[in-house]
């Protein structure tokens, strides 16, 4: 078959010069690869790539600083929002942000995420929550529905068990130090747009020092769930959003 | 020229760990409150240095959060320190690791207290395992200085930075209770400027994550490697800046050891003591010396080993049940006899209490 020549004027799309060329290792289907390409080009269009310092997490996103042409640091578990505090209070006017899991971000790191947000830290905290361990293998998350099942909660997750799950993002929102709360999902094309109107709100909520943002993306997990992309999708779409119900929860403007 | 007039304070250690962060421009502070070093936090508070050389100094949540925001600030190629007290720094192996792992440059003070779990607020020598043996995770080294007066406190917070930058590797004053709350002369260092971010820029360029320029490749601060080959290859990497260490960081004090026929090995508060002890024994006509390792690790082996040609033998004298004595006996290896003798709990032991353990451990033999 004879290649098809693309003209420039007529191209509507095209990757973000801040997405490296190396392959992603991320499952097909997953949220991560999507969520990665609105941060680069929300960096990439507000023109701050020389200035932003990425904070990568524990978790399936640990290899972020391999897919986003920026400085990236590599935190330990959970303690992302310390160590961005740290760059951003040395670096000003440095864009600084985390992306994190549901794990990491409010498991693990919630007292780093917390106190983060209370003292109103000029940071953006990516939160990616697919209610699932995913790296490590599919156990149970703070945020996993009742009666999921992951290879912790093999029976479906039992709050007299296993406790409820949790809203980090509404617990936030009573922080005065937090500027900007919001809940997105990348499961439809009409939600990517959204997700990345919010996040470049959130970066300009830093950049702007009005205080602590946290931008969560409800996501898939479909190898965790063990659902093909499509079914986990709908999934999403039936179980998740219901109990994560999308869009913004505090907004200081 | 002139002789520039000297600044000569009254002070606690932990209060000149302040003023020496200050003072030889450091760029951040983090920490949380614990006794019996809560002064280094207090007073960088009181002095707001953030006013004057712009140095940030910030109350974290915990030790953890106040090591990760150490990592984070090191990373980005600043003078970063943090201090806390046993327990504290238990918190912080985790992070301690990490910077280990990912090469930063760094300062840990310890105030040392008596443990293990809440013990005591009461000074001690029991971390030197923990110093000196790993405390955290995985296979990596600390440079460890040990300072016996309020002066050194002072002067170990530069060679202590100077020595992790120059090995980009964290390092730690392991102090005491005693050290850290006693009051003496300290000669305070002139105010030095803080490194530009140009300067830094020019420093770091190769590793640091202050942001990305366009002339060069983007810098990832990680600790991770997941094939095998490769970490294998850090490790070995690490290794061999251990060796260097080794061979060239050693410093130690070394008091009338030359004619010794028993020579006492101490650290921090308990050289000052047993620098006492030497005195007396001297006057009863028993040749004895100390050997006063200051950096812990690296351990000052090759004199140990030297002494122990000759010697009748060695007491380790520390303030825990035992710990450096066994890296006195790696250096002796075999060649004299090795004590030890501590006291434990916050219990601190008087000069002529270690010359009767000295009598009673060896000299009566």
């Amino acid at each position: 078959m004879a290649e098809v020549e693309i003209k420039p004027e007529n191209r509507v799309y095209g990757k973000s010069p801040l997405i490296t060329d190396n392959v992603m290792h991320y499952c097909p289907g997953c949220s991560h690869g999507t969520v990665h390409k609105l941060v680069a080009e929300v960096i990439d269009e507000m023109g701050i790539a020389e200035r932003t310092i990425g904070i990568s997490p524990v978790g399936c996103a640990v290899f972020a600083y391999n897919y986003i042409d920026i400085d990236w640091i590599e935190a330990a578990h959970g303690r992302a929002c310390a160590v961005a505090t740290a760059v951003k209070r040395l670096h000003p006017e440095n864009m600084v942000f985390t992306y994190q899991g549901d794990g990491d971000l409010s498991a693990i790191g919630t007292a780093e995420t917390i106190h983060a947000a209370a003292r109103g830290e000029n940071i953006v905290a990516i939160y990616i929550n697919n209610a699932i361990y995913g790296m490590t293998g599919g156990q149970m998350a703070p945020t996993t529905l009742i009666g999921m099942k992951t290879a912790t909660t093999p029976y479906g997750r039992d709050p007299r068990l296993n406790g409820y799950p949790y809203k980090i993002a509404e617990m936030l929102t009573h922080l005065d130090g937090t500027a900007y709360i919001t809940r997105q999902s990348v499961h439809t094309p009409a939600n990517v747009r959204k997700c990345k109107r919010a996040l470049r709100k959130a970066f300009e909520t830093a950049m702007a020092g009005k205080g602590f943002s946290l931008v969560e993306v409800v996501s898939t997990c479909n190898s965790g769930w063990k659902m093909s992309p499509v079914a986990a999708n709908r999934w999403l779409e039936e179980n998740m959003l219901p109990f994560y119900p999308l869009g913004d929860i505090k907004c200081n403007d | 020229m002139a002789q520039q007039q000297q600044e000569v304070k009254l002070m606690k250690g932990n209060e000149v760990i302040a003023h020496a962060a200050i003072r030889f421009g450091c760029d951040a502070y983090f920490g949380y409150p614990i006794t019996p070093q809560s002064e280094v936090m207090e007073t960088l508070m009181e002095l707001k240095p953030w006013e004057t050389t712009g140095m940030v100094v910030l109350q974290a949540e915990s030790e953890i959060s106040s090591i990760n925001m150490v990592y984070g600030a090191a990373a980005t190629g600043k003078r970063v320190l943090t201090s806390s007290s046993s327990p504290g720094i238990s918190l912080m192996a985790e992070g301690i690791s990490y910077i280990a792992g990912a090469e930063l440059p760094c300062l840990i003070v310890n105030c040392q207290r008596g443990g293990p779990g809440l013990g005591t607020i009461q000074p001690s020598q029991g971390d030197y395992f923990q110093a000196c043996k790993g405390g955290g995770h995985g296979d990596y080294h600390l440079i460890v200085l040990a300072p016996n007066s309020v002066q050194e406190m002072h002067d170990f917070v530069k060679l202590g930075l100077d020595l992790a930058f120059k090995y980009r590797n964290p390092a730690m004053i392991l102090a005491d209770g005693a050290i850290g709350q006693m009051m003496e002369k300290v000669v305070l260092a002139p105010q030095q400027p803080r490194r530009t971010n140009e300067e830094i820029a020019a420093e770091c360029k190769e590793w640091a994550t202050y942001g990305k320029p366009a002339d060069r490749k983007r810098n990832v601060v990680t600790s991770l490697e997941l094939q095998s080959e490769a970490m294998e290859q850090i490790n070995l990497r690490l290794n061999a800046k251990y060796r260097t260490m080794e061979e060239n960081e050693v410093r130690y004090e070394a008091i009338e050891c030359d004619d010794a026929d028993y020579v006492l090995v101490a650290f921090g508060s308990s050289a000052r003591i047993c620098s006492a002890t030497v005195e007396m024994a001297r006057a009863e006509g028993l040749r004895v010396g100390l050997l006063r390792p200051i950096t812990l690790y690296p351990f000052p082996t090759r004199p140990i080993a030297e002494l122990a040609k000759r010697v009748k033998g060695f007491l380790s004298v520390e303030l825990n049940a035992g710990q450096m004595v066994e890296d006195v006996r790696l250096a002796v290896n075999g060649a004299a006899p090795v004590e030890h003798y501590g006291r434990q709990g916050g219990m601190i032991y008087s000069p002529d209490e270690v010359l009767a353990a000295l009598k009673q451990k060896l000299i009566k033999a």
